[in-house]
């Protein structure tokens, strides 16, 4: 109490709390205020650890509120969480101490009416979709008459009862039925294990394989149907080998597994009736079929016999076939000769043309032509020769004539040349004995000679010791040369008595 | 025509190649000898049609399953 000493302030006699009792406190305050309440709010972030209990935001357009669900609450919620759905949150406020923070526990969550729930549905169809489980090229052709069929559905109320009568009135077949849950928490997980199970079922097993199978569900509501919604269902649906008819609520009830069907009927019976076919049009086809297979085959034989009838009645008579031939063998032999004939014809007729110029006549004219030709140039030679006889003669003559002519003048020409040159001839005899140094020889003179040369001056003729002297009648050697004695002897000598004119002097003489 | 037995056919195949039979006989274009092969096969994808259409039997029985959801079974569908 000795704090009341200290400083006294207003206020300070309200009670101190530990943050634990404050904390507790406000535990108390809010658990008891908010033990079950319902919040609407927009799911934000969740998240699923591994101890399997869910954290998540609610959330509207200013605050926030922490949530969680439990393990076991999470396991059974008709609606799980997905972030952005709009929901209605049931559960109760909480406080956690050790952190300073608040959260709402939430026993139940359901989507906040059906304009969410639809969202949600067209968000999960959206990917889906997206993913191609819808293509129509993953859709599986029906078998057109099951042997067994798979029906995934209630085992009790008018749903099954509708398809066994309707497959009772078209086909009984054989039928087996795994029963499944078809609306609640359960109804998603037994409808797709239901799937995944049949088409784990080996063919000819204990327990035969269906060749289809039919999800079916009367009508109900959006919740209702909710299951066959779920990505469970539709990813068993997708996955199923088993072609798989969809028949889920009424006509106007649209769920996820009706877009990844094979074949979306609007009803069970209606799937009833896409399953097989009518038994009693079908016998009755194949009985038409039958008959129609004996008409066929016998009205075939009856056509043959018939057109085999037909041809053997126009099958012509063997003469009739000759005839026509005969006949015009006739008639061409008939004509060959005249053939024959035409054809000489006018192998003559072209042959004459040509042959035509070919005629002795033409040959004859033309060879008369030519002996009158000859005939006329004979006619004409002998005159001609005549005449040219006659000519050559002429010529001959007057040739002669002018020949006569030109030798008289010639002989004239010739004697009056020929007494010319004697008249000059003696002539110049004359002058040459006249003025001839032999001539002057005999009127006295001599030529002196010194060995074979004239002498004409005194000291030349000293110089030789032997002379020769030449006179009119002979020479004679003056001189003691043997040569000139015997010369002298042989040839009269006579001594000049004058010098003997030079052959400087004889020259000028002449 | 298919070579396939006619004994394992289903009644779709049996149906269709029977119905051609048919139309190829209705034509009238098959030779003689073929036209009967034909009949005769008709006549035999007919039995087998009829038979497929005779085997309607209704069995219907329901799946049991164990507590895990595993098909062990089947007992007889009463009452549907």
């Amino acid at each position: 109490m000795s704090d009341l000493i200290d400083d006294p302030q207003e206020g300070e006699n309200a009670p101190e709390f530990t943050v634990t009792e404050i904390s507790g406190a406000v535990k108390r305050t809010i658990e008891g205020s908010f033990s079950r309440v319902r919040v609407r709010a927009e799911l934000g972030r969740v998240s699923r650890p591994r101890s399997g209990h869910v954290y998540l935001d609610l959330k509207d357009d200013k605050s926030v509120l922490s949530g969680v669900i439990w393990k076991g609450v999470a396991s059974r919620l008709a609606t799980q969480p997905e972030e952005g759905l709009e929901v209605v949150a049931t559960g109760r406020l909480t406080t956690f101490g050790g952190q300073s923070k608040y959260q709402m526990v939430i026993e139940d969550l359901a989507p906040a009416g059906m304009g969410a729930l639809m969202a949600m549905l067209e968000k999960r169809k959206q990917a889906f979709a997206a993913e191609g489980l819808f293509d129509a090229s993953r859709k599986q052709p029906l078998p057109y008459l099951p042997e067994v069929i798979g029906v995934v559905t209630s085992p009790s109320g008018a749903v099954i009862r509708d398809i066994l009568h309707r497959l009772r009135d078209r086909f009984p077949r054989r039928v087996l039925i795994w029963p499944v849950a078809v609306q609640g928490q359960k109804c998603a997980p037994e409808v797709a294990r239901a799937i995944a199970g049949f088409n784990a079922l080996t063919p000819g097993g204990a327990l035969p394989r269906p060749d289809l199978l039919i999800v079916a569900r009367g009508g109900g509501s959006v919740e209702d149907l909710w299951g066959f919604n779920e990505e469970a269902v539709v990813r068993a649906a997708a996955a199923s080998d088993i072609p798989l008819i969809s028949a889920v609520g009424h006509e106007t009830d649209t769920t996820l597994i009706d877009y990844v069907s094979d074949l979306r009927a609007p009803t069970p019976t209606a799937a009833a009736e896409a399953a097989v076919p009518v038994r009693m049009e079908l016998m009755s086809v194949i009985d038409e079929l039958g008959a129609r297979s004996g008409r066929a085959l016998r009205q075939g034989i009856m056509q043959r016999r018939d057109r085999a009838r037909d041809l053997a009645r126009i099958l012509p008579k063997p003469e009739q076939l000759v005839e026509n031939a005969r006949q015009r063998l006739d008639t061409l032999s008939d004509r060959l000769p005249k053939a024959l004939a035409s054809v000489r014809q006018r192998r003559q007729v072209a042959l004459s043309r040509i042959s035509g110029g070919l005629r002795p006549t033409t040959l004859q004219r033309r060879l008369e032509a030519e002996r009158r030709r000859s005939d006329d140039l004979a006619r004409r030679l002998g005159p001609a020769l005549v005449r040219g006889r006659d000519r050559l003669v002429q010529e001959n003559r007057r040739s002669r004539e002018n020949l006569d002519v030109v030798f008289a003048r010639f002989q004239r020409a010739a004697n009056s040349q020929i007494s010319d040159w004697k008249t000059a001839l003696s002539g110049a005899e004359r002058m040459r004995q006249t003025l001839g140094y032999k001539e002057t020889l005999k009127r006295g003179y001599a030529v002196v000679r010194g060995a074979g040369q004239v002498i004409t001056q005194r000291e030349e003729a000293a110089k030789h010791h032997a002379l020769e002297i030449e006179f009119h009648d002979g020479r004679v050697n003056v001189g003691e040369t043997q040569t000139a004695e015997k010369t002298a002897t042989v040839t009269p000598v006579m001594k000049p008595k004058k010098p003997k004119p030079t052959d400087k002097d004889q020259g000028s003489l002449f | 025509m298919s070579d396939s037995p006619i004994e394992e056919m289903n009644f779709e195949t049996a149906m269709a190649e029977l119905q051609g039979v048919v139309e190829r006989l209705e034509r009238g274009e098959v030779a003689l000898d073929e036209s009967i092969k034909l009949y005769e096969r008709g006549a035999a994808l007919k039995a087998r049609c009829d038979q497929k259409l005779k085997e309607a039997e209704e069995k219907v029985a329901a799946i049991t399953l164990d507590e895990a959801g595993n098909p062990i079974g089947t007992k007889p569908a009463e009452g549907l």
